[in-house]
């Protein structure tokens, strides 16, 4: 089995996907000639010309849009926004348009579409380039919202984003790219779009985090082991809709639950993490349910000082780990 | 005495069946619009959104469109539009009355919210322009396809001040796609006028900006509108990229079932928007070519509202949606 | 005084450069910020300056080499009159990304293997033997668990002792205690404050329970089902001991084979299915010509675009997931309030092994055709025996598939496969004489044998589900392409 980047894996589910059905198409800027500012659909206008594989003008709203339109005329097409902290000017036509399509139309019409965009810091980005926003679109219905934590499910969960009759926000962690490597099957294959996945069984405290921080919470995990303690890590791999069952059921067995983030922790996926835990766990606890994420700041700063001070790092992890397991 | 048709064709460019076919088309959009004011005022419809003036263009527009092949993307004011590609008064009737049989919506959305996946009206929401970016990516798809199918838009002349018009005829106008703009400028976004919306006094001279032609046309005139809507129909099918239309319309009624036009406009201003009614011109220029006698048109007027009249009774008879049904289709599964 | 200059980090998320051109050589002059170096990185090609004044020493990387970014390239003299070396800002290395390896999988320990009991022999007892497979790195021994808590490095916790009743008592202990029926006065809390934790009750009740077994007291612990990863027990006397044979050799000639863990947990397994689930079997004969046919017609293509061979298992996988879904008590668990119909369908393929059983677990198998059937199962099938399966891969099957046909079986009768519903055995397809149309007519032959747990279905519905397959396979599409 071949051994893939988590960038490779993202191109490679879109490139089968589209050798498999030719309505699937990729839009947004720098996708075409350049191959992305990350190289992630490097190669794909050439195999599959200029039409599908399109570079858009600088214009977020007309991105999405265009997408939008071409759905409704059958096409398959995923929209790349070349930052997250740029998909601001589409979300009038994500949250207006497309997650209500469906449900407006009474289920004549659905939408089905793809945007993609890089997320997280860690890679001297600055304030607009390292942000994590995903926790907005959580908050609407008719949007699924999915994020990968390794190659593998990478390209699994893309193709199923692609054959998802709606519409899917796919957000990739920019420092993952060309750091995480894994086996990516050649042959077909999809990893369903709302399920968790235990990484890492264990019996005393559960981390339920995604994207980079599963990782960095396998690592502190480790370290927790040397001591006795057992840390199980859940990657939550669909933040919308959460997977309550597997939430609950790791919760329950624990007994403690720390949720991890890179994203600062006011109103984000954490909290709904936790409110989940509450109702549904209270008599199965045994401390209470923790949170860590970034600071309440508008974003990570360029500085390396400052941006360390952001990041939640395994030492962090650590030592909120350990003064929970000792609780 | 009936003029002969090659006559009333080189008078107009078009056959007389045409002529009076879009007649029947706008009086039955006015007649049912009236009838949804009617309801309204009642307290049965709770809100409306009316197209009254605005029945030429839109009529002259649809009668090119080919539906369930070309597309369109329409707004709030397209009722007369949105019966002449082929939904009916009892649907649009449901709507208003917000009905579970509603094709529109299923009774989600407000009235005036068209939508029909059969007919190829894609569906929209309350947000303006939104919908003219969609219609430029509907292009791109027909242009992937190889298809000739043509895609309309339309918007009233407030929305052109959105960002989302300005990236929708970049886009359109980079890649030269079939979308035929048509924004039915009524001189109103509720109550601000286009000289607080726009720099110059036409819609169409935003087009100059995107490198597409910009054509003005009296839209309360059903013979030059359908002829300038045909013109650019047809540059788009033939692969020419697309083209603004303006289309000057009065707002013979408020912004909405919401809104009182009397309390920020002049009894002047609204005395000669009831002048430029298009109905009553239609008719009488109809008659004087011979094409449509008075009597042919009560006649016309009688079926309509007969049609209208049984269109409401069913429309009222309808079940409303059930309070479950608020949890489907947020997504595919449920 | 030499300075190391290191390979920058050329635009985000690059991890290395490679030395396209060096601009300097030994001994020439440098002047700070004049450019030493052409360097290419999958993003960007870019000049290196040099961070001092000083003599360009010595090349570390070549033309052409590639470079980690900081590591070092090459070198500078900074001469006696230089100013101190003021290290450019993008000389400076960031730490290496770290490759981080595949989501962790637990080393495979047998699929088939009991579930943990929650007790075992008393702590003295010492750990796995050595020919076991490791267990899963995250459970300890109850014994080593036990002494890690008593007087415990945290801080603070129960160094002022315990207060029995004056304590703040968790919802989960408040639980445990009910349950094991325990005084939370008998206990010491290991907590923040000398709290009691689950652990401090979970820890009571099993060397209470122990202490209890050994005397008799208590019988052996059944063990729940439950998701929790087996563990690797000490080879205690489990479920499977049943009359038990002393071990030591008794006749001349007898030989001992070890017990290994492997043997234990499948052992365990075994008996533990039959104890549980009622077994009935039934068993339909199936006419493969079609599917003989189709093979026989595709596997050439096939196996040049995928490089694996085309086997009947696809095509009777791909029969039965349709029959789950038609018919879902076959995809069931058994509870006491009732049938858990499971959503999803995890199909399970058994591997036979030299020294194991292992069913690797192709999940959401209703996604796929055919051909993607073939592929997947190809690969589980080499993991497997590569021991590098995944977790997901392991666990959560809800129906299993067994191909006795490829080891020569003509009818089999399997055991379930618990917590499931069934195990369906596909046996080797043999060319039979039967009777057509009152002829004697050759056709290729496959017995499709059932297991099934009498508690969820009865005859009726387990024969229907053999109809099903059967009927799928014998009416299928000559003409379907399985590309």
């Amino acid at each position: 089995m071949a051994v893939l980047t988590y960038l490779e894996a993202i191109r490679e589910g879109m490139r089968d996907e589209m050798r498999r059905d030719d309505r699937v198409m990729i839009f947004g800027e720098d996708v075409g000639a350049k191959g992305g500012v990350f190289g992630v659909t490097e190669g794909l206008q050439r195999e599959f010309g200029e039409w599908r594989v399109m570079d858009s003008p600088l214009a977020e709203s007309c991105i999405v849009g265009v997408c939008i339109g071409a759905a409704f005329n059958g096409m398959r097409p995923i929209a790349e926004i070349q930052f997250q902290d740029f998909i601001l000017p589409g979300v009038d036509q994500i949250v207006s348009e497309a997650a209500k399509i469906r449900y407006r139309s009474n289920d004549d019409w659905n939408m089905p579409l793809v945007i993609r965009a890089p997320f997280g810091g860690g890679v001297h980005g600055a304030l607009y380039h390292s942000q994590s926003l995903e926790a907005m679109f959580c908050h609407v219905p008719g949007l699924r919202v999915v994020v990968p934590s390794n190659p593998y499910d990478a390209k699994g969960m893309l193709v199923a984003a692609i054959r998802d009759p709606d519409p899917v926000l796919y957000f990739e962690h920019k420092r993952a790219y060309r750091s995480l490597r894994g086996e990516v099957p050649e042959h077909e294959y999809t990893v369903p779009l709302n399920r968790a996945r235990v990484v890492r069984q264990g019996e005393d405290i559960a981390v339920f985090t995604y994207g980079l921080m599963v990782d960095t919470a396998v690592q502190a995990a480790e370290r927790l082991d040397r001591d006795g303690f057992s840390v199980e890590v859940v990657d939550l791999r669909s933040l919308r809709p959460l997977d309550r069952a597997g939430i609950v059921e790791s919760a329950r067995r624990c007994g403690k639950v720390l949720v991890a983030q890179e994203a600062n922790l006011a109103v984000s996926v954490s909290s709904e993490v936790s409110a989940i835990v509450a109702e549904e766990c209270f008599e199965y606890l045994d401390a209470p349910v923790m949170r860590i994420g970034g600071p309440e700041v508008p974003a990570m700063p360029f500085a390396k000082p400052l941006e360390d001070a952001y990041l939640v790092d395994v030492d962090k992890l650590e030592i909120k780990l350990r003064s929970l397991a000792e609780y | 005495m009936v003029v002969a048709n090659r006559d009333v064709r080189a008078v107009t460019g078009i056959d007389a069946g045409t002529l009076r076919a879009m007649y029947r088309h706008m009086l039955r959009a006015r007649l049912l619009d009236e009838r949804i004011w009617v309801l309204n005022r009642q307290g049965v419809v709770r809100f409306w959104v009316s197209g009254m003036g605005q029945e030429a263009i839109q009529v002259a527009l649809g009668m090119h469109v080919r539906p369930g092949i070309d597309w369109v993307a329409p707004y709030y004011r397209d009722l007369a539009l949105s019966l002449v590609l082929g939904m009916t008064p009892r649907d649009q009737l449901l709507a208003a009355l917000a009905k579970a049989d509603d094709p529109n919506t299923g009774g989600r959305q407000m009235p005036a919210h068209f939508s029909s996946r059969r007919l190829n009206i894609i569906s929209s929401g309350s947000v303006v322009a939104t919908q003219l970016i969609h219609a430029a990516g509907i292009a791109l798809a027909s242009r992937i396809r190889g298809e000739d199918a043509v895609t309309v838009v339309t918007t009233g002349e407030g929305a052109t001040s959105e960002g989302d018009f300005h990236e929708a005829l970049n886009f359109a106008a980079i890649h030269h796609l079939a979308v035929v703009f048509v924004v039915q400028d009524n001189g109103l976004a509720i109550s601000v006028p286009t000289s607080r919306q726009m720099p110059t006094p036409d819609v169409a001279d935003r087009a100059a900006g995107y490198g597409i032609p910009g054509v003005v046309v009296d839209g309360t005139d059903p013979v030059a509108s359908y002829q300038r809507c045909g013109e650019a129909i047809a540059r788009a099918r033939a692969g020419r990229g697309p083209t603004l239309i303006d289309a000057k319309v009065p707002r013979l009624t408020s912004h909405s079932s919401d809104d009182d036009q009397r309390r920020y406009r002049t009894e002047e201003a609204l005395e000669t928007d009831r002048q430029h009614d298009c109905i009553g011109r239609y008719a009488r220029r109809l008659a004087e070519m011979g094409v449509l006698s008075a009597k042919a048109a009560d006649a016309v007027r009688a079926e309509l509202v007969a049609e209208i009249d049984l269109a409401t009774a069913e429309a009222e008879a309808a079940p409303d949606p059930a309070p479950e049904s608020v949890h489907l289709h947020v997504l595919g599964d449920a | 005084m030499a300075l190391t200059v290191s390979m920058p980090q050329l635009g985000e998320s690059v991890t290395e450069g490679t030395i396209a051109r060096w601009l300097k050589q030994p001994g020439e002059p440098v002047a700070k910020y004049e450019s030493i170096a052409e360097v290419a990185s999958d993003k960007v090609n870019a000049e290196i300056p040099a961070p001092a004044d000083g003599t360009f020493g010595e090349i570390i990387a070549p033309e052409g080499s590639v470079v980690s970014v900081g590591q070092p390239i090459c070198t500078i003299e900074q001469g006696a009159t230089a100013p101190a070396a003021v290290p450019a800002p993008f000389v400076t290395a960031p730490p290496a990304p770290a490759v981080v390896p595949e989501p962790a999988a637990l080393a495979p320990a047998p699929v088939t293997a009991a579930p943990a009991p929650l007790t075992t022999a008393p702590a003295a007892e010492p750990a796995a033997p050595s020919s076991a497979p490791e267990p899963p790195a995250t459970v300890l021994p109850p014994a080593a668990r036990e002494a890690s808590s008593i007087g415990s490095a945290t801080p603070g916790a129960n160094g002022t002792g315990t207060q029995p009743g004056h304590q703040h008592v968790t919802p989960a202990v408040r639980m445990l205690l009910r349950e094991h029926d325990v005084d939370l006065g008998e206990l010491r809390g290991s907590g923040i404050g000398g709290r009691v934790t689950k652990k401090d009750v979970l820890e009571y009740v099993q060397r209470r329970d122990g202490a209890a077994r050994a005397t008799g007291a208590l019988p052996a612990a059944a063990a729940a089902p439950s998701a929790a990863p087996p563990v690797a027990a000490a080879p205690a006397p489990g479920p499977s001991a049943g009359f038990l044979v002393p071990s030591e050799p008794a006749e001349e000639g007898d030989q001992l084979l070890p017990m290994t863990s492997v043997r234990r947990a499948i052992a365990d397994h075994m008996v533990r299915s039959r104890q549980t689930s009622p077994h009935a079997w039934l068993m339909v004969e199936v006419d493969m010509s079609r599917v003989v046919r189709l093979r026989e017609a595709g596997k050439m293509a096939f196996k040049e675009r995928y490089g694996i061979s085309l086997t009947y298992l696809p095509f009777v996988a791909r029969a039965v997931v349709e029959a789950l879904r038609r018919r879902p008590t076959f995809n069931a668990q058994w509870s006491d309030a009732g049938l858990v119909l499971k959503h999803d369908i995890h199909l399970g393929i058994a591997v036979a092994l030299e020294e194991n059983l292992v069913v690797p677990v192709l999940r959401n198998a209703d996604r796929l055709s055919v051909a993607g059937l073939a592929q997947a199962m190809a690969d589980l099938g080499n993991r497997a025996r590569a021991n590098r399966l995944k977790l997901d891969e392991i666990q959560g099957g809800t129906f299993t598939l067994n191909n006795t046909g490829a080891l020569g079986a003509v009818m089999t009768q399997a055991i379930i496969n618990q917590p499931q519903a069934a195990i369906l055995t596909m046996d080797a397809v043999v060319k039979r004489p039967v009777v057509v149309d009152d002829m004697i007519a050759i056709r290729p032959i496959m017995n499709l044998g059932m297991s099934f747990d009498h508690r969820l279905n009865d005859g009726l519905q387990a024969a229907r589900f053999l109809q099903d397959v059967k009927g799928q396979l014998e009416s299928l599409d000559e003409s379907a392409t399985l590309l």
